[in-house]
């Protein structure tokens, strides 16, 4: 039977496990991711990048490439407008246009082994390769930094003469690699160390991770001659794609169209641009479509990733537990150009605690690395599995349960966030409670078995959106979003548009329009798409109703009070429910055009109310003590999603965000060599978890609703990477007896710390 | 009036001064009378900040209506699996 919420709706699908619209398309292979996208007399774009991490650009001379027969056009630096130094806002982080013209395609400087110098169209693929070796780039080579700490320090090789570091007094006369530094404060921090009883201070270091998705960059771009511009890529906004190429080459946003394919994954990294001004850049030059994907080197090398850090914590505490005093210092790696997530990292660091004095610090350093893009809560795993580290040793010294020590500090509702505001509803101690509750956290362990828990924060956004819902003329409804569906956009939007307008689940089609069909969406994170997309379906489908009452006010010449729209039709009131039958869409579709026209809604919202998100994992893992393997024997997560649209969805979000935070934690890495090259490019030794390396990640849905949500809905695809990282680490000192500082908790280094303990010890 | 608290670093562009007391009532007239009394701060409050107001945050919003009793803190605005740059 339907549940009737307190909004008056007929729910019958929203919160049920309804079949994926994009499923069949999936399973087949039909559906078209970036690469798949051709068009007829299409050239082939590729890019040279550069060798050297660290090189002024003296000269380059591309007559030679552009003489090779076969190739249409060639693009560098000078095909870019040089932007001015403008900060817009990006969401966490500022962005400045000076920085992405010079990451799309560098101008004075190569600043990373990878960066884009030139690009070639050409009629097939070997004559766009054999046309790069045809560039003859002058380099003069320069001293490198990769490392956040070396790139602080005075004297390090400088990537850029005009960076001076932001937020200290009085203002530096001298440039440094250090863009930024911010902070945070509350209460008296000196005063509560000098109340602790206990003090635990730990420094940690994480390495860079990239975002690994499946599917590599793609872009196929035509534009006319009078400028007109079509787009098909892979991304996460094709709506800031469309505003960031208009503004690097000079082009009318209306006169670009963008359309988003089907995507194989983005966690984040899919949010800026790298080949979609390229393929422009050539198509205009050539006359006709240029498509260019990226290798997957060109996609470690080049795209991504998200920062390495070091991360210093201290907590003091009382004897009872109770958190008294929190500093933390946060130093960011930010790839080639200022932007790392360190402002959230910050943040979030001690956001789960209720603790009276903090004091956290972050420094945003630029290094000879590709600039860092999003990845999932951006900047919150590494400051909270720093965090999460030390209240596990704090739990341990003082001998109190770890999950009994966090609900004791929890952040609850009235709670001071660390970052200032007071929370709302929130849902930490029922994931806290739910772990505690589980089987799981009780199941025997045997010798080199860890068990380890840790819990996470993510704010979760709102932000503009658009989408609209129109009546077919058989009853059937289309509904249009404008945000790339990743995590089960289109199955959540369709179940709350049939519950809206009392249709059948299956009678909903959704699809993700292209930049011409909607207003202005902004992109597919923060975990809003499905939060902001469900609060817009609610508003089209508003209007829909609305309109169906008049119209049948107009046919039953009865007033409004004399009719109401309930349960998928406009039923008749009182004495009119004896003289008319209520109308279904379906029946007001047959006569659309005989009583106005198409029916149908346009949502149009900028979505505030997002509603934080808590989650607590709980894994056990074992360690070969010949090899130092770890691996995951077992895995739970729970996480508060508000009201899960789509459970399964809701499921794999969790299961997802738990998996990539395995990988973060035990072996992913960007590994440098002293050159300043990246050693491991590519799959086989960018060692990612695979299916056989994880269990079944067990899931538990809280549901602690949102009251600004008209469902109740929380964003939830982010929060999940954020307890991973602490929680194997803390597993990992449970199993060894050594406390891991340093990620990735890999193999050889896990190895190298027996040893040095002494097996037999262990 | 309500409290208003600056986060971070915001506050280096009033001189240091983090709390105030302000009779706005809406996240417009925030920013008009914060731009009023220290004008450094304006172009700031134009771009990528967030203001929470009574726990809940706001962004890229003008019209949310403050009350006399409201607690506001303005912070750098929060995105994730999105920055831009």
């Amino acid at each position: 039977m339907p549940e009737t919420t307190t909004n008056g709706h007929a729910q019958s699908f929203v919160g049920t496990r309804t079949i994926r619209p994009d499923g069949v398309d999936k399973v087949t292979g039909r559906a078209r991711f970036g690469a798949d996208f051709n068009l007829p007399g299409q050239l082939i774009g590729r890019v040279l990048r550069s060798p050297h991490p660290h090189a002024r650009i003296v000269s380059i001379d591309t007559s030679k490439a552009e003489a090779l027969p076969g190739v249409k056009a060639v693009v560098t630096r000078g095909d870019f407008p040089d932007q001015p130094s403008e900060f817009i806002p990006a969401g966490e982080m500022m962005m400045n246009y000076k920085d992405v013209v010079r990451n799309v395609m560098a101008r004075e400087k190569a600043l990373y082994e990878g960066h884009a110098v030139a690009a070639v169209a050409a009629t097939s693929v070997a004559i766009a390769r054999r046309a790069l070796k045809l560039i003859d780039v002058k380099y003069e080579v320069l001293p490198h930094v990769i490392d956040v700490e070396e790139a602080m320090r005075p004297g390090a090789p400088l990537l850029h003469d005009d960076l001076f570091t932001v937020g200290v007094e009085p203002k530096p006369d001298k440039p440094s690699n250090v863009a930024k530094r911010i902070e945070i404060k509350q209460g008296d921090l000196a005063a509560g160390f000098k109340a602790a009883d206990l003090v635990v201070e730990r420094e940690f270091k994480t390495a860079p991770v990239h975002q690994g998705y499946i599917e590599p960059h793609a872009a196929l771009a035509t534009v006319s001659e009078d400028g007109t511009t079509e787009l098909w890529c892979t991304t996460q906004g094709h709506y800031i794609v469309r505003a960031h190429c208009a503004r690097l080459l000079g082009l009318d946003i209306g006169k670009v169209r963008v359309t988003a394919t089907e995507i194989g994954g983005g966690f984040g990294g899919k949010t800026v641009v790298y080949l979609e001004p390229l393929a422009i850049a050539l198509s205009k030059k050539a006359k006709r479509p240029v498509k260019m994907v990226m290798s997957r080197e060109e996609v470690f090398k080049a795209s991504g990733p998200t920062s390495g850090a070091t991360v210093r914590v201290k907590i003091g505490v009382k004897k009872d537990g109770k958190f008294v005093a929190g500093f933390a210092e946060l130093k960011y790696q930010a790839g080639a150009f200022q932007g790392s997530p360190v402002q959230p990292g910050v943040f979030c660091a001690f956001a789960p605690y209720d603790i009276e004095n903090v004091h956290v610090v972050g420094y945003d350093v630029v290094s000879n690395r590709p600039k860092v893009a999003a990845y999932r809560a951006p900047g919150a795993p590494i400051s909270e599995y720093a965090v999460e580290s030390v209240v596990d040793e704090i739990a341990k010294k003082l001998d109190i349960d770890p999950i009994d020590l966090r609900m004791q500090n929890a952040a609850r509702e009235g709670t001071k966030a660390a970052y200032g505001p007071k929370f709302g509803p929130i849902g930490l101690e029922e994931t806290l409670n739910a772990i505690k509750k589980s089987e799981h956290w009780n199941a025997p362990l045997r010798k080199w078995q860890g068990r380890g828990v840790a819990s996470g924060f993510w704010f979760n956004i709102g932000g503009e959106t658009c989408v609209s819902l129109t009546v077919n003329e058989d009853g059937t409804v289309s509904l249009v979003a404008g945000t790339p569906d990743i995590g089960g956009l289109r199955a959540s939007l369709a179940a709350v548009a049939a519950d809206e307008l009392g249709v059948p689940y299956d009678k909903v089609r959704p699809i993700i329009g292209d930049t011409g069909s909607l207003g202005f969406n902004f992109l597919t994170g923060g975990s809003r798409s499905a939060f902001s997309g469900s609060m817009a379906i609610v508003e089209a489908a508003k209007q829909i109703k609305s309109e169906l009452c008049a119209r049948a006010c107009k046919l039953w010449e009865a007033k409004p009070e004399q009719v109401e729209f309930s349960g998928g039709a406009v039923r008749p009131l009182g004495a009119l429910a004896e003289k008319v039958k209520p109308m279904t869409i379906a029946d007001f579709a047959k006569v659309a055009g005989k009583t106005g026209g198409p029916i149908g809604g346009v949502g149009r919202i900028n979505a505030q109310g997002a509603g934080p998100s808590f989650g607590t994992h709980l894994v056990d893992l074992e360690i070969d003590p010949e090899t130092g393997r770890a691996t995951i024997l077992r895995y739970t997560v729970a996480q508060d999603a508000g009201r899960a649209l789509h459970p399964a969805y809701v499921e794999g979000q969790y299961q997802g965000g738990a998996v990539q935070g395995i990988g973060w934690a035990l072996n992913e890495e960007y590994i440098y060599g002293t050159d300043g090259k990246l050693q491991n490019a590519g799959f086989l030794d960018y060692r990612m978890p695979v299916a056989s390396d994880v269990p079944m990640i067990d899931t538990v849905l809280v549901e602690v609703a949102n009251p600004k949500h008209p469902y109740g809905v929380r964003g939830v695809g982010e929060t999940p990477i954020v307890p991973p990282l602490g929680a194997i680490a803390n597993a990992m000192e449970q199993a060894t007896g050594i406390r891991f500082t340093e990620l990735p908790m890999s193999p050889p280094k896990v190895l190298k710390a027996l040893k040095e303990k002494g097996a037999t010890k262990v | 009036m309500a409290r208003v608290v600056l986060v971070g670093n915001l506050a280096q562009l009033t001189g240091g001064v983090a709390e105030f007391d302000l009779s706005a009532t809406s996240i417009k007239q925030l920013f008009e009378q914060l731009t009023e009394l220290y004008p450094a701060i304006g172009r700031h409050l134009d771009d990528g900040i967030a203001v929470a107001i009574d726990g809940q945050i706001y962004q890229d919003t003008l019209l949310e209506p403050i009350r006399p009793d409201s607690e506001v803190f303005l912070l750098p605005q929060i995105a994730g699996g999105a920055s831009l740059s």
